[in-house]
Formats: C-alpha cells, structure tokens, sequence
C-alpha cells in the first residue's frame, strides 16, 4: 500500500513537473530570445523595438493605456448598474435583455464586426480609440454582466433592507452598501476587461485605419506583417515580453481573487 | 354605510400604493439597465440586422450600395477561395476540438485533487492565458523559426532532422500543426480550469458509493465522472468548436494564410473580401452563411449531448 501510493507521487510529480516544464519554456525562451545579442546579452533588441522605424512608438503605448482605460473604466460602470439591476430589481424585459446579452457570447464577433465598422463610420466613431473600446465594452458584457449577477445575488438581501431603513435610497445602498460587498466581483470583472482590451488584435486591425491610432498590439503585429523581406526576430520577442509583463504582473497580483471569482460565476448556473 | 365603503376602500388604497411602489421599483431597475440595453441594442442587435441588411446589397467600402439580392450569395459558391477555406477551417476545427479536449481533460485529471505540487502545476497550466494571443502567435513565430528559435537546433542534435525545416511556412501541414501547437499551448489551462470546476462540483460520496460497489477506476471514470462532467463538456467543446470556426488571429500572424493558401481560414476570407478586394456586401454574406452555419452547429452539439445524458 505504501509503495503504490509512494510510486503514484512519483508519477503525479514526474509527469506535472514534464508538462509544466514544456507550458512554461515558451514563456521562457521568449524572455531569453529578447536580451540575447550577438555579443551575449543586453538591451539592444529593446532597443531596435523602440527606435527602428518599424516598431513600438510611445503614442502606440498611449493608445494602448487610453482604450484599456476606456474599456475597463466602461466596463465596470455598464456592468455594475446592470448586475445590481439583474441582481435585486424585477423589471419590463429582464429575461429578454438577459438572454440577448448572452447571446453575444453565440454570435462572436468577427461575423458583425464589418457591420459595426459601418455602423461606427455613422456615428463618426470611425478610426476612434472611443469607438473601439465601445465595441470591446459590449464584447465583455456577457462575462461581466453574468458575473456581477452573480455577485450581487450572493449578497444577503437583509443587507440592503437596513440601509434603506436607515435612509439610503437604491443609489447611496449600491455605493455605500453593496459596492464593498461585491468587490471580489469587480476585481474579476475588471482585470478581464483589461487583458481583453490590452491584448485585443483583430477589432483594432479593422476598426483603426490611420498609424497614429494604432496600440501596440497593432505596431508589434506590424513588425511582422508589414515587413518585406526580413523579420527582425529579437526584436519581436522583445515586443512579445512588452506586451506580456504588465498581464503576467496583474496576474500574479490577482490570480486568487480572479480564479476564485471565475469558479464560483461559472458554478452558478 | 361609510363603514362598509372605508372597509372595502383602505385594501384598494393599499393594494394600489403596493403597486405603484413595484411599478416605481420596476422603473427603477430598469433604469439600472438602461446602460446594458442601450450597449447591447447599439453596438450587437443593430450590427446583427445591420450584417444581414448588407449581405443583400452591393456595398463598395467606398461608395453608395445599392441593393443586388441575391449576388452575394451566389457569388459564395463561384469563389474558390471560399471553397478551400471552408474546407480547412472544418478539417482543423475537428482536429483541433479532438487534440484540445483531450489534453485539457487530461491536465484537469492530474491536478484535481489537492496534494503537493498541485497549485503550481495549474499555474503553469494557466499561465500562457496570460499572454495575449496575437502576442503569443508572434512569440511561436520567434519559437518556431530557423533564426532564432531553438527547435531545429534541437531536432538536428537529437539527429532527428538534417538542415532546417521551415516549420510555419514550409507545407501546408506543418503550417497547421504549428498553429495548433500554438494554440494547444494558450488554451489547454483555460478549458482545464472550465473542466475543473465541473469536477470539482461532483461530490465525493458518489465516488466512494462507486469503489464500495467495486468499481475500478476506468469505470468510475466512465460511468461516474463523464456523465456527471456532461454539462461542463458541453460548454467547453461548444467553445472550442466556436473558436476554431473564427479562426484569425493564428493563422493571420503565423502562417500568413499560406503557403498558397492552405492555411487561410474563413475569417480570413472575409477580412480579405472587406478591406482588401473592398466588397463589404460579399464579405456580409460570407458572415451571414458562418453565422447560420455556427448557430446550426451549436444547436445540434448541444442536443447531442443533451439527448446522450438524459
């Protein structure tokens, strides 16, 4: 008894540790690929990314930063009030806009977004940082929306019958009552839409037109796909490691709340 | 008289002041959506009928469109390219669904009991989901290239290969197994952190019901954990079959779509109908067949699969 459950440690370490080994070197390897030069190791990938005419520019960073904000910052509002909304209130059309909402998850949206390239050009949204996080917002909305129901359902309603007794109307009971409560929510709620937005290629290749728009998603892409001839490689690993470290540092900051968060909205049904 | 009238009238006067405050409550809630339903009507519905609406129109990317029922369709069935997309993007749905189920399922299995060791490995499972994927496609572009990736260098020394292989360009299928390599990689954790929530949700008496009865493990993994894990398979393979049949990102950055396009998707086709050949109508009605073809697909899986557990 003894040796089998000795010999099956073994095995469950042996083969985790292989495949952990083989999920992490890319990770690795890119790291190493950037800071690797002819002349061993140093910064000069980084800097050929930053200053080589193709490459990252700074006011692609800006962008970058301006529609995460954008899309986290619309994100968290649109899904806060609906999830209280869905959470604590009956109302006209609650079932109906709940299921429309999900289905957006049905309909993904590389078949509507030539659609919502013309429909953006109506709205003089055309080429437009707002324009795309309005569309990264809706993007969300299924997962946060779903998510801040969860939330705010997983409150005790007791809670917000006291505030009202106290004298809070439905507004001051979501700001000074609720929003404490459904924090982890947030959280999950907001570091996804920021992954999602920092991250996000194919809406900004078709909605951004003019090179002054483009994130870094777009600039670092660029480097590939409109390079004739020769692709700088390093440079594009270091590119890849740009792109990476603020995720892999928001990650390891909220992996707990952001997996305990994700558990606990997928098992509600 | 007055009485019986104050009798009968204070229930109607409070009945209706109940009502008014549920109805000033349900304006309330409502307006709490409001944000939701005006994102959601705008930027999805409005899209959806606007998609349709395009598909029956000549619409230059440039110029006025004017209406061509049913050109666009029809057009479909004369572009080869479609043809082969078509073709590709299934061949590598189902390939792709089969390898990314299977090895997702199997890291959920290693690591979901708590012991030692086992909060690392799902991290590291997990962590390539941090990565973006266009980033990650450019990192496999790095990985897998004679430059500076360290695979043929390995592969020559192991004495498996001779000179370099081009791996993302070199045939159509190492082209696609590239791609499917890369994906494998990003997405394995997520849909292993989907399926581990299902396992977790089956309680651990039925298993020890099972093994008291004498059941082995092959069995309990048959007859105890697949049909209870019947619902979470369902949301993972609708997802991953969804996923592969809007294939873009891996194919636009890794492969190019080649070579000679045997890697170029569906997506791909449209993007290129749109802003490249700048026939917005034709690629609307590409959309419209993939998203028939996607709804199709998702009704049938799910019945499936609901049939089979019942």
């Amino acid at each position: 008894m003894q040796r089998t459950s000795r010999a099956n440690r073994f095995a469950f370490s042996a083969t985790g540790g292989a495949l952990a080994i083989l999920f992490l070197f890319p990770l690795l390897w890119s790291g190493y690929a950037s800071l690797r030069t002819s002349s061993g190791f140093g910064l000069e990938n980084y800097d050929r990314l930053f200053t080589s005419d193709n490459g990252i520019r700074p006011h692609n960073v800006v962008n970058s930063l301006t529609v995460s904000a954008l899309t986290v910052g619309g994100t968290l509002l649109v899904a806060t009030l609906g999830g209280y909304a869905f959470g604590r209130f009956k109302f006209w059309g609650k079932e109906a806009l709940f299921l429309v909402t999900l289905a957006i998850l049905m309909v993904p949206y590389a078949t509507i977004l030539i659609a919502l390239y013309v429909l953006l050009g109506w709205l003089g949204l055309q080429d437009s940082l707002i324009g795309l996080s309005l569309v990264l917002i809706m993007f969300q909305l299924p997962f946060s929306l779903f998510m801040m129901r969860n939330s705010f359902e997983a409150v005790p309603a007791e809670l917000d019958e006291s505030a009202q007794v106290d004298g809070c109307n439905s507004f001051s009971t979501l700001t000074r009552i609720l929003l404490p409560a459904v924090r982890p929510g947030l959280i999950t709620v907001g570091l996804f839409a920021f992954l999602t937005s920092w991250n996000e290629f194919f809406a900004p290749l078709i909605l951004l037109n003019s090179t002054d728009k483009f994130t870094t998603t777009l600039a670092v892409v660029n480097m590939r796909t409109a390079s004739h001839g020769s692709i700088d490689y390093a440079a594009l690993e270091a590119g890849v490691v740009v792109m990476a470290v603020p995720c892999l540092i928001l990650f390891a900051f909220m992996q707990r709340s952001y997996v305990r968060g994700f558990t606990s909205g997928a098992l509600k049904g | 008289m007055s009485t019986v009238l104050e009798r009968t009238k204070a229930p109607a006067r409070e009945r209706a002041r109940t009502v008014g405050r549920r109805r000033r409550k349900g304006l309330v809630g409502a307006l709490y959506a409001a944000p939701t339903a005006v994102m959601v009507g705008l930027f999805f519905v409005v899209p959806l009928l606007l998609v349709v609406w395009m598909s029956l129109h000549r619409w230059p990317l440039l110029a006025p469109p004017t209406l061509n029922v049913p050109d666009n369709y029809t057009k479909i069935g004369d572009n080869q390219l479609v043809g082969s997309a078509v073709w590709f993007t299934v061949k590598y749905t189902v390939l792709l669904t089969v390898l990314l189920f299977g090895l997702a399922l199997g890291l959920a299995l290693l690591v979901q009991r708590r012991r030692r060791g086992v909060g690392f490995f799902r991290t590291a499972f997990f962590l390539p989901m941090a990565v973006g994927f266009a980033s990650a496609s450019l990192l496999f572009l790095g990985l897998l290239s004679d430059e500076i990736g360290p695979i043929n260098g390995f592969l020559r020394w192991l004495g498996v290969v001779d000179g370099y292989i081009s791996w993302t360009s070199g045939s159509g299928t190492s082209a696609l197994s590239s791609a499917m390599l890369l994906v494998l990689w990003r997405f394995a954790g997520f849909n292993m952190l989907i399926l581990l929530t299902g396992l977790q949700a089956i309680p651990l008496e039925i298993y020890e019901a099972a093994r008291i009865d004498g059941a082995g493990r092959w069995q309990i993994f048959r007859r105890v954990t697949l049909p209870l894990l019947r619902p979470t398979i369902a949301l993972v393979l609708t997802m991953m079959t969804t996923g592969s049949l809007l294939a873009f990102d891996q194919f636009w950055i890794l492969t190019r779509g080649g070579p000679d396009n045997t890697t170029t998707s569906l997506v791909m086709v449209i993007y290129r109908e749109a802003f490249i050949k700048l026939d917005l109508g034709s690629a609307a009605a590409i959309s419209v067949a993939l998203l028939v073809a996607l709804v199709v697909v998702n009704v049938v899986q799910l019945g499936v699969l609901r049939r089979r557990s019942s």
